[in-house]
Parts: C-alpha cells; structure tokens; sequence
C-alpha cells in the first residue's frame, strides 16, 4: 500500500467560533461493583414467592371460611384426596387410562404428521397436494369435531384418541415441514459440491435443519394432545382422569375436580420437561441454545 | 501440458439478461488462475457452471470430474463435528484418519472434534479448505474464500492457499476483486467485464512474491487500470 501523505492544508482545520465556547459538558460515572458481599434473595427463592403466596392465599382463605367449599375445596382437601384416590387405585388407574389415550393418539398423530410433513416438505408434487389442504383443515376449530367424531367412532375410546391425534397432526406438521423449507440453499448447494446424492442431502443436511423447528413442534404437540384429551374425556368416559372428574362433578367434589386439573398440569409439565432434556441433548451443536441452567 | 478446463462458447442468461456471452477459456492442469472484476460482472455465475451447479448453459465446457470448491463462506454443516464435515459426502464410513491428515494440513487437526460453531472465522476456512483438498481434486474452484476474513489471518489464510497449491499441484481458479491477491497467488490473472473475459495477464514473477517490488506495482497499477480504478492522490494518473 501507497498512501501518500495527504497536504495538511486539505484537511479543514477544526475551530469553534470565538463566541459560542461553551464549557464542554461531563459526566461523573461514579463506580457501582459491589465490594462487599451484601446479602440478596436468590433468584430461584423470588420466583417460587409468587405462586407459593397464592397457595397459601388459597389456604388461608379456605381455612377463614372466606372460600367456601362449594366454590373451592381447601388445598388441605385436595391434597388429601390426592392420598386417598392414590391408596385406593383409583387415581393411578385414572391416569393410566387417560395417559394410554394420550399416548396411543400422539403416536398416531406424530405418525402421520411425520409422514404428510417429509412428502410436502421434499417433493414439489407432495407441496402442492397436501401443503393447501394441510392449510384448510387448520382453519376448522378441531375441538369443534367432536359431535362429528361421535358419529362416525362411537362413544368409545376411538373418537377420544382421534381427537388427540388430530391435535397433534397440525403443530408437528406445520412446524416440521417449516423447518425443511427453511433448509439453508447454500448449505445444499456445498453438500452436493461434495458429493452428496438425494438421499445424502436429506440424511445429512435437511433433516437435520429441520430438527429444531421439530422439537418447537413436538412442545406444542405434547400440550396439545392434553387439552384435546382434556375435551374428549368430557364425553361419556367410563375410566380416566376425564370420568373421575365428570363423577365429582354430580357430587359438587370440588377438591377432586382441583385435583384432576392439578394432574392435568402435572402430566404436561413433564412432558414439556422431558421435550426440553431432550432439545438440550440434540440441539448441543447450536452454540446458542438457551444457554446455561 | 494438457488443459484441465476447456470452455467453448459458454452463455448464460438469467430471464432474458445474458451474463455470460460466448466465452472461451482454457485452463491448464495445475495452473493457478485468477479471475477479477466488478460484482455481477458473471465471475460468480462462470464459477457455479465449472461447479456443475448450474447446467441452464448455452456452448459446451469440459472439467475434471474431481473438482471441489470453497466459498466465501464456509458453508460447514452447524451438526457435525468438524472432522466429520471434512469428510462429508466421500463414499464408505467416514474415514477419521484420513479427515486428520487434511485437517493437519490446513494447520487445526486439534479442533478436529468441536462443533464448527466454536471455530473463529479464518479457522471455518481452514476446515472449508480442509474438505476441498481431501477429495484430491483435479480442480479447486475458490469463490472469494478470503473476502470475510480480517486482514491478519486473509495473509495467513491466502499463503496457507499457495502452499497447498504446491503441494497438491491441482489447477485453481480464483473468484476475487482483490487485485493485490491475484497478483500474490495466480500464475494467470484473467478481467471480466459484462459476461466477457476483457483483459489477460501473465504474471511471470518468481514466488513468493513481494507486494512492493517494482514489477509487482506495475502490474498492479496495469490491473487497476483496467478495472477503471483510477488511484489518483495529489492528481497522478495511475
């Protein structure tokens, strides 16, 4: 490099008018780091205040008589209902009967969403046929299918798991076939530079990529599949945390409906927990990935 | 010696905007050339079509079936480690030994089992280049593979280039608008204008070669010229 020195009588010499110097304005920054260890709530500790507060707000009310129990049991009751139900079976069986239907109609939604989401997503063909009609059927409320579902399956336990596969198909469909679309071209484009043939590609570059929008979509599925169950189990089941909610609701139980809502809460929580290790574990490559703890 | 890459009347057009027009060019095998010019002057567009990315051609051009490319960026896959990125796309299991000796030649064998996430821009290039070699091609296709990186490692990155040349002896074209690298590295510098090659150089200085010798600045201030960059400090003509 040559750069010749330039004149200094090109540079415009920088000079404030005479008459308008004013005193150049400061600031102080006036130094904060903590010296000396002060003692601070920990964070986890303030985030558990809230929710904690409100349970024993409920209790205390329930305790005063403030709440009564036909509107709201006391969460002494509930918990003690919990023990009951659990001892004589009657809760586990309730939850082994709602968690195969949940099971049982996620796998079967899982199953095809997987199978309409790799057609649509890497054929042109399979785009066209399915991606419209993917589209259509979302616009109809599927909890509205109900009725519908009665009709052609029964009152059995058919109508309850296609409900819950039906509330899965959308979230894991839409989202998987977005993440293969969203597939980066230079990425394909490098991949077949090196030699990779279609079944290659789609092996090493697209389902990959596809994966985290995947397991957004699983997320969404998983707390899906709850709420469609929560819906199905409110027609005419005989077993289920959905029948022992109905039942206690002829005898204006209100600490066993809390209590099967609680369950209701429990089971999805775990679900997303499980999705969340599970994202951790496949998504390691990601530097970004929801950081640390 | 025979030509590794012969182009016969090569066109390309994109809706009607022809980018490329009958252009001929012929490559030797292990000759290191370098191709200048503006942005959208079709030096990118001629390079995918040697890639075989790009086949919407008119005319005909003949290229070793071993060929490889690096690009500006180095497009690695985020998923696998880097070792196995290196080796992606050869036949049979991935060969880990075979990813180290590449990557020993590129100078980070040791980063071999991270993910290329937590490589520094010029160590992703290294790897890039790294995956173009062990193929052993007959022809390395660089699309300004030196264009993100900062001026300290470009040096280090464009010397590592001219060695590995040495070693591998397999022609080269280079896709770049630095006139200063060209010179550093090419045996030929060919200038591209509206789809044709417009100008061509022969660049016969002895290696390594010195950015401030008399001949260096000659030729460069020639390319410049012809790239209608006029350096004019204090009114020189350049």
């Amino acid at each position: 490099m040559t750069t010749k020195p330039l004149n200094a009588a090109v540079l415009p010499v920088q000079s404030a008018p005479a008459d308008t110097v004013q005193p150049t304005a400061r600031v102080t920054i006036r130094g904060r780091a903590k010296t000396s260890r002060r003692f601070t709530v920990p964070r986890s500790v303030r985030r558990a205040a809230g929710p904690v507060g409100l349970v024993l707000l409920w209790f205390l009310t329930s305790a005063t008589g403030v709440l009564p129990e036909s509107v709201l049991a006391s969460p002494v009751d509930v918990l003690r209902q919990a023990v009951d139900l659990t001892k004589n079976g009657e809760l586990p069986s309730a939850i082994a009967a709602s968690g195969r239907r949940a099971a049982i109609g996620f796998l079967i939604g899982a199953t095809v969403a997987l199978t309409l989401s790799l057609v649509a997503g890497l054929f042109r063909l399979g785009e066209d046929v399915i991606d419209s009609s993917m589209g259509m059927f979302r616009a109809i409320p599927w909890v509205g299918l109900i009725p519908l579902f009665i009709v052609w399956f029964g009152i059995e336990e058919t109508p309850k798991i296609a409900l819950v596969a039906l509330g899965v198909t959308y979230p894991l469909y839409f989202n998987i076939y977005g993440g293969i679309r969203s597939t980066d071209a230079q990425l394909v484009e490098a991949a077949r530079m090196m030699g990779l043939g279609r079944f290659g590609l789609i092996k090493y570059v697209i389902l990959p990529s596809a994966l985290p929008g995947a397991l957004v979509g699983l997320r969404y599925a998983l707390s899906t599949a709850w709420l469609a169950l929560v819906f199905a189990e409110q027609v005419n089941a005989d077993a289920g945390l959905g029948y022992l909610m109905s039942n206690a609701q002829q005898y204006f139980r209100t600490d066993v409906i809390v209590l099967c809502l609680v369950v209701y809460a429990l089971l999805g929580l775990a679900c997303d927990f499980a999705v969340r290790i599970l994202s951790r574990r496949l998504l390691t490559w990601r530097a970004n990935f929801e950081g640390e703890a | 010696m025979a030509n590794s890459v012969e182009i016969r009347g090569l066109s390309r057009a994109f809706d009607g905007n022809t980018v490329l027009h009958a252009l001929d060019l012929d490559i030797r095998e292990g000759e290191f050339v370098a191709l200048l010019g503006h942005s959208g002057c079709g030096k990118s567009t001629l390079l995918r079509i040697l890639a075989g990315l790009d086949d919407e051609i008119g005319g005909e051009v003949t290229v070793p079936a071993r060929r490889s490319a690096a690009f500006q960026s180095p497009r690695l896959l985020p998923w696998l480690k880097v070792w196995r990125n290196v080796v992606l796309g050869l036949p049979g299991r991935p060969d880990r030994d075979l990813a180290l000796k590449a990557l020993d030649e590129v100078g980070i064998a040791e980063r071999a089992t991270v993910w290329p996430k937590t490589l520094s821009g010029g160590q992703a290039q290294r790897v890039s280049l790294a995956r173009a070699l062990v193929r052993e091609p007959e022809l390395l296709l660089l699309d300004e593979p030196f264009g993100a990186l900062d001026a300290l490692t470009r040096g280090k990155v464009q010397a590592l280039v001219a060695e590995l040349w040495r070693l591998h002896g397999c022609a080269i074209l280079l896709v770049t608008h630095d006139v200063e690298e060209a010179l550093l590295l090419a045996d030929r510098v060919l200038v591209m204008d509206e789809g044709r090659i417009a100008h061509e150089l022969t660049v016969d200085l002895p290696r390594p070669r010195d950015l401030t010798a008399p001949e260096f600045v000659t030729l460069r201030a020639r390319l410049l010229n012809w790239l209608g960059v006029t350096r004019t400090l204090e009114g020189t003509p350049s």
